[in-house]
Order: structure tokens, then sequence, then C-alpha cells
């Protein structure tokens, strides 16, 4: 196409011409969730009868819920009729006027992360004129995507646009049954991404710039439904390395993938929502359901995650193997500094023969950061010669800090086999002396050892992500030691 | 260059180094020897500035300023280099990239730009020659799975790059055979420079055939016991540290003898 590279300055320099944000009126709906909330939420976004039923059976479903405790996190009860469910794109009246109403130690962040001026204004929530959206690349990719057949859009659209492809697939997965806060998610989602790869097409691009821009104002309740028809293949890059200012304390989003026959699915996360001050005040609840289906023959799906955002992270990308000889990976990095917890982990449920799974998972621990590796392997009687190879490493720094690891293997085939190695090390001090010996600070050996100790699942990073992912664990490690 | 003065040294409250003087001149290469727990590796690791040493008494002045008040990175920077007697292994890390990493950290601090991949790789291809090394090395995590050999020959690798003023090398003939012996000697030859100093920390005089001293000091009891020239490692070989030792301890007695006798 010959397009020239995209510079973020000429994007948000685009006055904000149309989007599905302009389909939504400006007041928002008031505190709190009933049955009428719902309806008003569903009104609101012009959905069809169908997203209506589900999200009042969902609802209905979760009034008979109880909020789960089972993880090794700790936080004040969250107050459920205390929260905004449904608001309309923030105003010019909200937030700071400008950068010099930001706290300093956010934009001391941008700085050292190398973010654009512009950019930072905008994560930093400014209200700024030129509204800062993603028409142009929307417009050039979706050319370009439009021509191989591939849906990208958000899901209000697809919802309108696409309503055959969402009714088919939506929840099965992840089923709005499934638990406490995927189905609060079900109830009230106000929006998200969707993706549709038809049979045999190959994404030709990572789908991530297009997201970045655009994940702006998904709200706390986001839902993704990516779908990767009969020997498609699509990687799909969600997050940001710039921590996001947000109010909403709750998060609580939805990741549906589905494989079909021969089809490949590369989803990397980059997760860095605002921690919490470094006496562990405010910061975000980011409890997320992620769960792939490899649902037929020869399919793969892999998750790659680095978290170091949010206050506490609950969150367990999941690979369900029905297919046979399909596979699922599981690639993580987990940072916690100061007051932060992490329960992150993976389940591969294997049903298909000879399916095959692999779980990486590096945990660090800084400050009086609890970091717990929770995972599930759990091998069907139908799971003929299925794999699975884990391992689970941990790495301190300090001495205040937490490491867990909670494996679970459940295995009903002879034939399985199963593997698990755990570590759990210190960054030695002769580590540190060692660098600084050769004249690198201690800050810069922390991170120069932690991204060492990361590095298998950096490599499972697109380029570009990954250097920025390592250059965020140097900065969200900062003050962890001395 | 480096100037201790009456260097008194505890480590966890137990006195290693007792009134310790040393000077090295630009140029100069110094042999420390002594035997084990005479407080050679302290004294090392005193100059790198390693956590757990504890200055209690006397001074260290390094190109005319205060040593002690330097972090471990600063004196790097200033031109000071401690060979490992046991290099750290650190996972993951590329050789190249901590190479890199000290390289261009020096070159900040003294206002050069940072030397780029390519640069950079031409300049290590050429010292890798010089200490015999597969550029295979280069790739591999800092150290691990290293054999002893490959371990000490990065140790020189990374002074070459580095080219201090001031090099420590503690125990660096230890655990290699006579052929890694011989590189790591040529590597360090090849250093040899009017306007860089060296101290070799070594327990045997082994080294020395290869790397000829302009200076041998004994450490023992926590202090210079005996002073001379490169003669006196051979001195030594033949009469072995108990020579020192007592002597030492019977010069120790006299003086205890005449402060005894002073007071009375």
């Amino acid at each position: 196409m010959g397009k020239r590279p995209v510079q973020l300055d000429e994007l948000i320099s685009q006055e904000y011409r149309h989007g599905f944000y302009t389909t939504l009126d400006a007041d928002a709906v008031p505190r709190g969730l009933s049955e009428d909330v719902i309806r008003t939420i569903s009104a609101k976004k012009q959905e069809p009868a169908f997203m209506l039923e589900w999200r009042l059976k969902a609802f209905r479903h979760w009034l008979t819920m109880t909020e789960p405790h089972w993880a090794t996190v700790h936080h004040p009860p969250i107050d459920y009729q205390e929260i905004v469910y449904y608001s309309a794109p923030r105003g010019k009246a909200d937030g700071p006027k400008s950068l010099a109403e930001v706290d300093p130690e956010l934009l001391r962040t941008y700085e050292k992360l190398g973010v654009p001026l512009q950019e930072r204004e905008l994560l930093a929530g400014v209200a700024v004129d030129a509204v800062f959206d993603s028409v142009s690349v929307a417009t050039t990719f979706k050319e370009k995507l439009g021509e191989l057949g591939i849906i990208f859009c958000s899901f209000s659209e697809a919802v309108h646009n696409h309503p055959d492809l969402v009714q088919e697939y939506l929840g099965s997965v992840v089923p709005y049954t499934d638990n406490f806060f995927a189905t609060l998610n079900s109830a009230v989602f106000s929006d998200g991404s969707f993706c549709y790869i038809p049979p045999g097409v190959r994404c030709p691009m990572e789908l991530s710039t297009y997201f970045r821009i655009n994940a702006r104002n998904t709200g706390q309740f986001e839902r993704t439904l990516i779908i990767a028809d009969r020997g498609a293949y699509v990687s799909y890059l969600e997050g940001c390395t710039a921590p996001m200012r947000d109010e909403n304390q709750l998060h609580a989003a939805v990741v549906e993938l589905i494989a079909r026959e021969g089809a490949q699915i590369k989803y990397s996360t980059v997760q860095n929502w605002y921690p919490g001050d470094k006496d562990g005040k405010g910061g975000i609840y980011n409890f997320v359901t992620k769960r792939g289906d490899c649902r037929e023959a020869n399919s793969k799906i892999s998750w790659t995650q680095v978290e170091t955002g949010s206050a506490i992270t609950w969150k367990y990308p999941s690979v369900i193997l029905r297919g046979d000889n399909s596979v699922g990976e599981f690639h993580s990095v987990a940072l916690t500094n100061h007051w932060q917890q992490a329960d992150t982990g993976t389940k591969m449920i294997h049903l298909g023969r000879n399916t095959k799974s692999t779980i990486l998972s590096k945990g660090i621990s800084a400050g009086h950061g609890s970091n717990a590796y929770r995972g599930l392997v759990k091998v069907a009687k139908s799971a003929d010669g299925a794999r699975n190879y884990t391992q689970c490493d941990s790495l301190l720094l300090g001495d205040r800090c937490a490491a867990h690891t909670f494996p679970y293997i459940e295995v009903k085939n002879p034939t399985a086999r199963v593997e698990h190695e755990a570590s759990t090390s210190r960054i030695g001090e002769d580590q540190l002396f060692y660098c600084q010996s050769r004249g690198i600070s201690a800050e810069d050996a922390v991170s120069l050892i932690v991204s060492g100790f990361c590095k298998e699942v950096f490599r499972q990073l697109p380029m570009e992500f990954a250097v920025e992912a390592q250059k965020l664990l140097g900065v969200s490690l900062e003050g962890s030691i001395g | 260059m480096l100037e201790i003065r009456n260097l008194h040294v505890t480590v966890d409250d137990k006195p290693i180094l007792r009134g310790l003087d040393l000077e090295v001149r630009a140029g100069e290469v110094h042999a420390i020897m002594g035997p084990n727990g005479s407080g050679k590796s302290t004294l090392a690791h005193v100059l790198a500035g390693r956590e757990g040493y504890v200055v209690t008494q006397g001074e260290i002045r390094y190109m005319g300023r205060d040593l002690l008040a330097l972090a471990p990175e600063e004196r790097a920077r200033e031109g000071i280099f401690l060979a490992f007697q046991y290099p750290v292994e650190i996972p993951g890390v590329a050789n190249i990239y901590l190479l890199k990493a000290a390289l261009n950290a020096m070159r900040r601090h003294r206002g050069e730009s940072e030397l780029d991949a390519v640069d950079f790789l031409a300049l290590v291809k050429g010292k890798l020659k010089l200490m015999d090394m597969d550029e295979a090395l280069l790739y591999r995590a800092v150290n691990e799975g290293f054999s002893g050999g490959e371990k000490k020959r990065n140790e020189i690798l990374q002074m070459a790059v580095l080219e201090p003023r001031l090099a420590i090398l503690d125990e660096t003939d230890s655990g290699l055979d006579i052929d890694a012996l011989k590189v790591v000697a040529n590597g360090v030859n090849a250093m040899r420079s009017p306007e860089r100093a060296m101290i070799l920390v070594t327990h045997y005089q082994r080294l020395l055939d290869y790397i000829r001293p302009d200076r041998v000091h004994v450490l023992a009891l926590g202090r210079i016991a005996l002073s001379g020239g490169p003669d006196l490692a051979q001195d030594l070989e033949r009469r072995g540290y108990g020579w020192v030792e007592g002597w030492v301890q019977a010069e120790a007695q006299k003086r205890h003898a005449a402060s005894a006798g002073g007071a009375g």
C-alpha cells in the first residue's frame, strides 16, 4: 500500500469525526445495578433483543453469586451499588485542565518511558481539544483488512453489523454463568473489541496500534471476542506500557478466543494500570477472565502477558484444548512492587488427543509486593498422549515481599505426561556488586538482572513491545532497592 | 595513583586488615601475596567498594581523591577494575550486553558518546582475539555454565574492553591450567602501560613467572609484612609463608614487650 509509517502526533492532530462513541448520549446512568440499569445500557447502545436478553440472564445469575475470596489477595469490600455502570465519554469539563494539574510522579514516569508529549495528556486524562482518535489509521487498516475479509471493530459495531457472528460465539468460551466477575461483565459490559479472521487468512499485521489508541474509554467492563476461522492466523496486542490514569477502581474484563481447525491465535498483553502509590493507596483492581478455546484439531492459542500494573491482579488466561493435536501456551511475567498483589496463572484443560501445553511463569516481587502463581493442568480421560510442561520461577527483591506457587494437577489419563519445575531465587548482593564494579548503577543492575530473568517470556512478545516491556520493568522497579 | 594509609578493616566485626600501608604509582605492577586468611581478598574488595567491609581507621586516596567516599559504580567509572576471584553468574543476561552496558556507563561518565552496536562489536572482537576466546561466549549468559578458565578469561576480556586505570586481579590464576594461565598473562601483559597500574593478588608465585611485577608485598596478619622486588616472590616460594608469619609474630611480641616495659 506504500503508506507512510503512522506517527502518533499526526494521529492526534486529527479532528474527531465519527466513531462508535458518537452514538452515545452524554448522560450517565444512575449509580448501582438493577434490571432497569441494564435495560438502559442496552437501549443507549441500541442493541438487538438477543443482547439485552443475554445481559439480563447474566444479571439474574449474578444475583445468585457471591464474590470469590480464594485468591491470595486482600481488599476492602467492593460496594457494587456504588459503581456507575455506564458513562459516556468524558467531556472537556472533567479531568485535569492541563499537565500542570497532573500528578508529577506520573509525568516523571512518562518521561522515562519516552511517551510523546501529546500522548501524555491523553493518558493522564487531560481534556484536550483535538480528540485523540484513530479514524485515519483505522480507515487505512480497515481497507487493507477488509480486502482480506478480516473484521476488526469495536464490540458495539460488531453487535450492529455482524450480529450473527456475535450471537454464535459470544459466551461460547466464557459463559455468562462462568464466575462472579465474568458474569458481572456479561451483564454490564460497555464495549471492547471484536475480531474475525476468515478461513485460510493470515492477518498481515499485528493488531496493535489501532487497539492501543482505541483502548481509551473502553471503560472498566471491557469485552473482547476473537475468532480465527479454519487455518487463519492472528497476532493481537492489548494494552500499553504507559500507565493510564483511570477513576474506575474495579476492572472486570472478559476475553474470549476461538481457534477453529488449524487456526492460530497469539494474544499478547502489557498491563500497566495504576498500581496505587508507594503506601498502597488507590490503584486498580484488575479482575479479568481470559480464555481461549482450541475448538478444533491442530489449532493453537498462546497467551503472553507482562503484568506490572494494578493494585490487585486476578487473572488466569486459559486454554481449552478440545481439538486433537491442539497446542496451548502461557508465558507470563508478573511484577509486584510496593503493596501490589498479583494472583495469576493459567488453566490448561486437555480434552483432545495428543494435545500439548506449555506454561512459563516468571514472578517478580519487590517491596511489600505479593505474587502468586496459580495454575491448573487438567488432563481428561479422553486426552490420550497429552503433554504439559510447566516452569514457574520466582525472583525476590528484598525481604518484605512474598512469592507463592499453587500448581494444581489433575490427570485422568495414564498416557499423559505432565512436568512441573519451580524455582525461587533472590537477586544476590554478589550479582549487584558485580554489575556495580563494572560501572553499572544499582538500579540499572536490578533491571538488567530482572530482564535476564524474564528473557524467555519477552522473546514471545513482538519486537517493539518487548523493548517497551523491558523499559517498563525498569521503571516499575524504581525504589525497590536501597 | 593509589595511597593507602594505616587501613583497618573489619568484616562482621572481625578485624581483617590492621594497619595496612601501600602506595602504587601509575605504570607499576604490584603483587600482593600472602597465606590464606591474611586479608588479600579483603583488600581487593575494599578497593572496589563491596558492602560489608567496614573501614574503621585509615584512608585510601585514589588520583588524589578520597576513594572511600565513592560508590562502587563511581569507582568503576573513575577507572578502578576488579577481576573477581569467583566471577558471578547472571542468568539470561548476554555477556555482550553486560559488557556494552558497562562500557557505555563509563563513556557517559567521561562525557563521551555511547558506542553503537556495530562499533562496539568491532572493539570487542579485537579483544576476543587477544584473549583467545570464542565469539560464541559473547552471546551466552554472563558466566553461566562457563568453565573455570572461561570465567577468568572473561574477566580479563572485560578489563581489556573497559581499559581501567587501576586494575586489581584477585586470584586470577587460581583454577587455571598452564595454557589458560599463559593466555591470561598475555592479556594482562598486553595491557601494561605507563598510565595504568595493576595489583595482582595471588597466593602462588606461579602467575609471577608470566607477569613480572615491579614490587612484591607479603601480607600477614592484616598488614604488609615484607616488601621487595620481583625476587621476593621466589624467596617466598622456597621458604613458605610460615617464615614470614613467624617473623611478624616475633616482631609483634617484641613491640608488645617494649610497650609493656615502657608502661612499667
